[in-house]
């Protein structure tokens, strides 16, 4: 089926999403849709499935306009997506999952068939070697399979376009290997794939035509065999490496000792399995790994948010496992959170507010249970002027600022005291180009001040910019301490868990 | 495709997920029937013996009442409860769960060691086991229907709070309709749609204005207590013909109806019950096995994913909130023309809230929904017969219990009751 | 989608194109919250009044012959209206139809007296929604409350101002222990606070209704299930003269307002509070304990609701029954999302429900209407207000900019 987009326009509010997009899609193509994070990638496959109406433009499949005011319709013309966050109902069985929405039913009660979904997945599982059980509960599932149940769930509806919406994401380097053999097969078998992405890698390996977008706007397209900097600067603009300028490490004492830390999750899986390191002041240390590895556990553990089932984290040789997380920010720990609006702010609350969450209660902001308001607006005003937050003023809600002025806000309030240690989780996740060069020269600017640093990021690029030690963690292990330029593949391998290479250091 | 394929970042490290092992159901039961021991089986006065009337004196086959020697009866039955305990412990160990079967037969025992104590060595009165359990099911009725009409809602989605408003509605307009036809039935096809408009309110501020769902169903239950109460006092009481109490005859089922106890106790009832029995193995069927059902579940449980695949998730919100109120309607005819009674002000009197509870503790199904009403029923029936035989139990304590049962059951301390994920929020594309 | 609303939110930090100073002002009067709390009491009287016309005899009567002679119809519905809403300001507001000074003022201080339990029980759900928690049993808490303070009033005999400061106390620590149980249950086991107090309420309602069968409850010589009068040492003294019902309970719910004021806006614990309601988890992140501020909440909830309980069995009626409570633990959750959970706007809402209620006997004796007509008013009133843009759409006003949150 060929697929053609013809000036779609989006618009939320004031902002265009999508402007006057053109894209022409193949039968047996993959045609990748390449864009930095809110480029509007994920907005045009909304819009293309169903689920936004388009302010302009129409969509023709093999050349015929249509309209699609679902993603119904959207299924019945043979459009099928895989989602960034998995479409599957957790409490179902993988059967139930993939024949919702279009069941086999057998009498008036129109009572389900169950047995002819079974076998739909088993013959899809079989003919692309998925490997997936029809009767598994899709909550017991690890995240590969689950994205396989999902593009089952597509080819059971007989899809000829399947739209891939950053699947790698939450893969392994070698899961991700595995899903570009299947994209390769599925076109083969004739389909028309588009894959979203940001990582040049998977680009460069399966896309026969590569789209770039930038904010909102086509801004060029692409042969496969495009240099990598030719699509990096295409992507963000200019030509830009991630690069930080910093001075090497001058490390000092160790700071933070981890010794054996273990956390074991609700439903007893063990999340964090015998982490030991250290950090030293004055030291970025920056844990790479795939997403769903630890890395949230180890911070959360660190910061007292997940109690430490066993082992020790000790910060300037004061034991701080098994204190509230208070006490650990009171010790001298800064943290920035991975989920910004889910952790680091409070939406509803006022810029100056969300300055003080951490220090409310500590003087000058308060004296004998009562805020000090004046002090809290003085000093909020001191800290949006430092640290450029653009905002109409300190009463602002933070919910109502960009992302990386969020970000500013919070970088604000966890590095205006004075820290022993800053941890910080994906911390230039979903911020603009600037925005990510301001948040890194904050952080090596901490490091440079004598705190010892502690990253967690899922982009590897960002990673080896910062680092002046590379931990790598895969399954809840550390598997390997490595320094800043050892390269990408034995990195990737370690990812993979590759436990050899841990002396490769 | 490698050997790697089962293999994935979340998996556990060492070996299969360990969910930890959970004692609160095993204590609790443990320690109620202990409780029973102690009070029931050893506080009985030794010789005392215990009447059971099984049979009344209207049924077809006559059953000789029953005498047990109360304090051996109240001993053996408390000591099958331990046991029942016990076996909870045994599997709790292997983190296995027990059949539903378990709690039925724990209550039964209970209850029969409570009966025998309240009964022991008052030669007089005796306990009315078939009187008892026609009542339990008479009263549990409105709470069936309104445990089934929150099901129905929860399970797509929107928290239904307006039962006790719904019931009130369907038992208003029974009342009005029927007495304005003259004829009960039509009061009783009025009755569901009276609740349907309070469930098609809830479900438009729900799905269109997004209102806390908590709020709409709080605020609806005094509408229609304002509303009902303002044309009771004005409309029916202008002109008593609109409000007579008119009710559904028995319509006793042939040859089923003659079985001991059952017989009367199931068989012999009115339109309403039989379309109870109806209404709650068709829900439990349509629920979970129906392409209805698995598509509603799925709408409360994750809209999106359910969006995705072209199932209109605001639609089946608010037909199964339509729906829900249509049924708690139903129930609501229960008060006034299944019961033979004329409309009164607030006379569902917060058997919509033990309705929720029902559902709560039901596990949001019909099969569980019917299983917990009827607890709640039995103990209500229960209260009025020891107030009857005068019990030392004080009745308040009894009327209390579903309210206690259920604030430990959300509170995990047996069992652990898993809302659908997505319930209360409303959903935006 | 989230990388995108990233983005979105990004081009907010334009400004929006400078505007006429004046049109400025009136765009935000008629997108003000305060425009829809105004117009939804005005829908909401206007379905009152729809239904007095219905419920009117007269009305009904004439409508009859409705095409032979219309006037009659429209002068009959002009009749009930006038009269409904004539007895309403007379009952609740000023009575003008009275003789003496004190007459004519009777009704207003009839409702503030109506308005205290529903000003203490109204901060104390306002202050629940603000720190996230939907308390739907200030009922039962109200209950529990009124029960303590009724028996320390007339189980001691204490000197006049200590019996009425430690039942007024009693009142509150009985609240509070009432709302200390679904706060504990939500902190440590994740209980629903939904649900649990709901369940309190009942449970609340038999507990004392089996007090009040014990002999230390009932009142002596009484079959019925009441307690004795409370003693005059613990009743809060009248503060215009005995012949207004009004009592020093208002006063003490005014201050509480200001405190629940004080404590929101001014205390490091109103903070917290406040940061756990918005984002719990941010909250936690910053060092805040989710599980103390949930219980502290709904002591503090409870606590005011208990203080409710006050208001009937220290200030108007004076002995305890199971009833006590009424409705107004129901009607307290109507004053609280009108009122927006603020102090302020609580106490003006609890005023407006107050008067609502005050006006009923007054409805009842010279309009014919029962009381229920008021129940509907205050529902349909909250209901209005819950979903600003349905008052809107009726009233044809235009939508801001960004459309605020529901309170709660």
């Amino acid at each position: 089926m060929k697929l053609e987009l013809r000036g779609i326009t989006k618009r939320f509010g004031d902002f265009t999403a999508n402007d006057r997009i053109d894209l022409v899609v193949e039968p047996g193509t993959v045609h990748a849709l390449l864009g930095e994070n809110g480029a509007g990638k994920s907005t045009l496959m909304n819009v293309l499935f169903g689920l936004y109406d388009a302010d302009e433009g129409e969509v023709l499949l093999d050349d015929e306009p249509v309209v699609f005011d679902g993603p119904g319709d959207a299924m019945t013309a043979g459009i099928g997506m895989v989602h960034q966050h998995f479409m599957l109902v957790h409490p179902f069985t993988v059967a139930e999952n993939v024949m919702l929405g279009h069941e086999d039913v057998r009498g008036p009660a129109k009572l389900l068939d169950v047995e002819a979904a079974r076998a739909k997945v088993r013959e899809i599982s079989e003919r692309f070697n998925f490997n997936v059980d029809p009767d598994a509960v899709i909550e017991d599932l690890p995240v590969g399979a689950q994205q396989r149940v999902e593009i089952i769930k597509a080819l059971s509806r007989d899809a000829s376009l399947l739209i891939l919406d950053e699947p790698t994401a939450v893969l392994t380097p070698q899961e991700t290997d595995e899903l570009l053999g299947i994209v390769k097969d599925l076109r083969d078998a004739g389909t028309a794939v588009v894959l979203i992405t940001h990582k040049l890698r998977e680009v460069q390996a399966v896309a026969d035509t590569i789209t770039v977008i930038r904010r909102g706007k086509v801004v060029g397209t692409a042969e496969p065999t495009a240099s990598q900097e030719e699509l990096a600067s295409l992507m963000v603009g200019r030509a830009v490496t991630m690069r930080v300028d910093k001075e090497p490490a001058k490390p000092g004492e160790t700071m933070l000792e981890v010794d054996g830390l273990t956390v074991v999750d609700d439903a007893g899986i063990v999340q964090l399995d015998g982490v030991s390191f250290e950090v030293k002041a004055g030291e970025i240390l920056a844990i790479a790994g795939v997403q769903g590895n630890g890395q949230t556990e180890l911070t959360e553990a660190l910061l007292g948010v997940v109690p430490a089932d066993a082992g020790s984290a000790t910060l300037d040789g004061e034991v701080i496992t098994g204190r509230t997380i208070k006490e650990v920010l009171h010790s001298g720990i800064g943290f920035v959170p991975e989920d910004r609006t889910e952790d680091g702010i409070v939406a509803s609350m006022t810029i100056s507010n969300n300055l003080i969450l951490d220090v409310h209660d500590k003087a000058p902001y308060a004296k004998g249970g009562a805020l000090q308001p004046k002090v809290i607006a003085e000093e909020a005003r001191k800290h949006v002027e430092q640290f450029d937050v653009r905002a109409t003023g300190i009463d602002q809600t933070a919910g109502s600022l960009s992302g990386g002025n969020q970000q500013k806000v919070v970088l604000a309030r966890e590095l205006s005291r004075p820290l022993k240690l800053l941890i910080a989780s994906n911390p230039t996740r979903g911020l603009d180009v600037g925005s990510i060069e301001f948040v890194h020269k904050r952080i090596v600017a901490e490091r440079d001040s004598g705190a010892a640093v502690i990253i967690v990021s899922a982009e590897l690029d960002e990673v080896v910019a910062l680092a002046d030690r590379i931990a790598v963690m895969y399954h809840g292990r550390i598997v390997g301490i490595v320094p800043p330029d050892t390269d990408r593949d034995t990195l990737g391998l370690m990812m993979a868990g590759a436990h050899d290479e841990e002396e490769a250091a | 495709m490698t050997a790697t394929v089962a293999d994935a970042p979340a998996a556990p490290v060492s070996g299969a997920p360990i969910p930890p092992k959970k004692w609160g159901a095993a204590i609790a039961l443990g320690v109620i029937a202990l409780l029973s021991l102690i009070f029931f089986g050893f506080g009985t006065p030794a010789g005392s013996t215990t009447k059971f009337v099984i049979a009344r004196k209207t049924d077809f086959i006559q059953l000789p009442s029953l005498t047990v020697p109360s304090e051996l009866a109240a001993i053996l039955l408390s000591l099958v409860g331990l046991a029942l305990a016990g076996w909870v412990a045994y599997r709790a160990n292997q983190r296995r769960k027990v059949g539903i079967w378990l709690p039925i037969v724990y209550g039964m025992a209970i209850m029969g060691a409570l009966l025998t104590w309240a009964g022991a060595g008052r030669e007089a009165t005796s306990i009315q086991l078939t009187g008892l359990l026609t009542s339990s099911l008479f009263l549990a009725v409105p709470l069936v229907f309104g445990a089934l009409a929150g099901t129905l809602c929860e399970r797509s989605g929107i928290i239904n709070i307006a039962i006790e408003g719904q019931l009130l509605a369907g038992a208003f307009l029974a009342a009005l309709v029927g007495s304005m036809a003259g004829n009960a039935y039509v009061g009783l096809i009025a009755a569901p749609v009276a609740g349907a408009l309070v469930g098609l309110l809830l479900a438009i501020f729900a799905t269109k204005y997004w209102v806390n769902q908590i709020v709409v169903g709080v605020v609806l239950n005094m509408l229609v207590i304002g509303l009902t109460g303002f044309f009771f006092s004005t409309l029916m009481s202008d002109d008593p013909s609109l409000n007579q109490p008119i009710g559904l005859e028995k319509l006793p089922i042939p040859l089923l109806s003659k079985i001991p106890v059952l017989g009367p106790v199931l068989f012999n009832q009115n339109l309403l019950v039989y379309i109870l029995y109806v209404a709650v193995a068709a829900l439990q069927i349509m629920l979970f096995k129906s392409r209805w059902g698995l598509r509603v579940r799925a709408v409360g449980e994750h809209p999106k994913a359910a969006d995705t695949v072209g199932i209109q998730v605001n639609r089946t919100r608010i037909r199964n909130t339509v729906l829900g109120g249509a049924v708690a309607g139903l129930g609501g005819a229960f008060f006034t023309v299944a019961s033979g009674l004329a409309f009164g002000k607030e006379m569902t009197a917060g058997k919509g809230y033990i309705a929720l509870a029902a559902m709560i503790l039901g596990r949001w199904s019909p099969r569980g929904a019917l299983a917990a009403a009827l607890l709640f029923g039995f103990a209500d029936a229960l209260r009025v017969q020891l107030g009857a035989i005068g019990s030392p139990i004080p009745s308040q304590f009894l009327a209390m219990t579903p309210y206690l049962a259920t604030i430990f059951a959300v509170a995990g301390l047996v069992g652990h009751a898993r809302p659908p994920a997505s319930e209360g929020i409303p959903y935006k594309k | 989608m989230s990388a995108d609303s990233q983005t979105t939110e990004d081009q907010r930090d334009e400004e929006a194109p400078p505007e006429d100073r004046w049109r400025r002002a009136l765009r935000e009067i008629v997108e003000s919250s305060s425009m829809v709390v105004f117009m939804a009491i005005v829908a909401s009287m206007i379905i009152g009044g729809v239904l007095i016309i219905f419920a009117d005899e007269a009305v009904r009567e004439s409508a009859a012959y409705f095409f032979s002679r219309p006037g009659d119809t429209f002068s009959a519905i002009g009749d009930a209206l006038g009269s409904a809403y004539s007895s309403m300001f007379n009952g609740a507001v000023l009575n003008l139809e009275a003789s003496s000074f004190a007459g004519v003022i009777k009704p207003l201080t009839q409702t503030l007296t109506m308005a205290t339990p529903l000003i203490f029980a109204g901060l104390g759900l306002g202050i629940g929604f603000r720190a996230g928690l939907f308390n739907i049993g200030a009922q039962g808490q109200l209950l529990m409350g009124a029960t303590f303070g009724a028996y320390i009033g007339f189980a001691f005999s204490l000197p006049a101002g200590l019996h009425l400061a430690l039942a007024v106390i009693g009142c509150a620590v009985g609240g509070a222990i009432w709302g200390f149980i679904p706060g504990i249950l939500k902190a440590k086991r994740g209980a629903h606070e939904v649900i649990v107090t709901i369940m309190l309420n009942y449970v609340a309602l038999y507990l004392v209704a089996w007090l009040l069968s014990l002999d230390a409850f009932q009142r002596e010589g009484s079959d019925n299930p009441i307690s004795p009068f409370v003693a005059e040492t613990a009743q809060y003294p009248k503060i215009l003269g005995v012949q207004f019902n009004l009592h020093l309970g208002f006063l003490l719910a005014l201050a509480c307002a200001w405190g629940a004021w004080w404590l929101m806006e001014r205390s490091t614990l109103g903070f917290r509070l406040r940061a756990v309601g918005a984002n719990p988890s941010a909250a936690r992140t910053a060092g805040m304990n989710i599980g103390t501020a949930t219980i502290i909440t709904m002591v503090i909830a409870g606590g005011l609701a208990g203080l409710a309980g006050s208001a009937p069995v220290l200030g108007t009626q004076k002995f305890l029954t199971d009833a006590v409570a009424g409705t107004l633990g129901f009607d307290a959750i109507t004053v609280a999302l009108l009122g927006r959970s603020r102090p302020l706007g609580i106490v003006l809402a609890a005023i407006l429900f107050g008067g609502l209620q005050a006006s009923g006997p007054s409805l009842q004796v010279n309009a014919g209407l029962p009381v229920d007509i008021v129940v509907v008013i205050q529902a349909t009133i909250v209901l209005f207000i819950a979903a600003p843009p349905l008052v809107r759409a009726m009233f044809r006003l235009p939508a801001p900019a960004h459309e605020k949150e529901v309170a709660a």
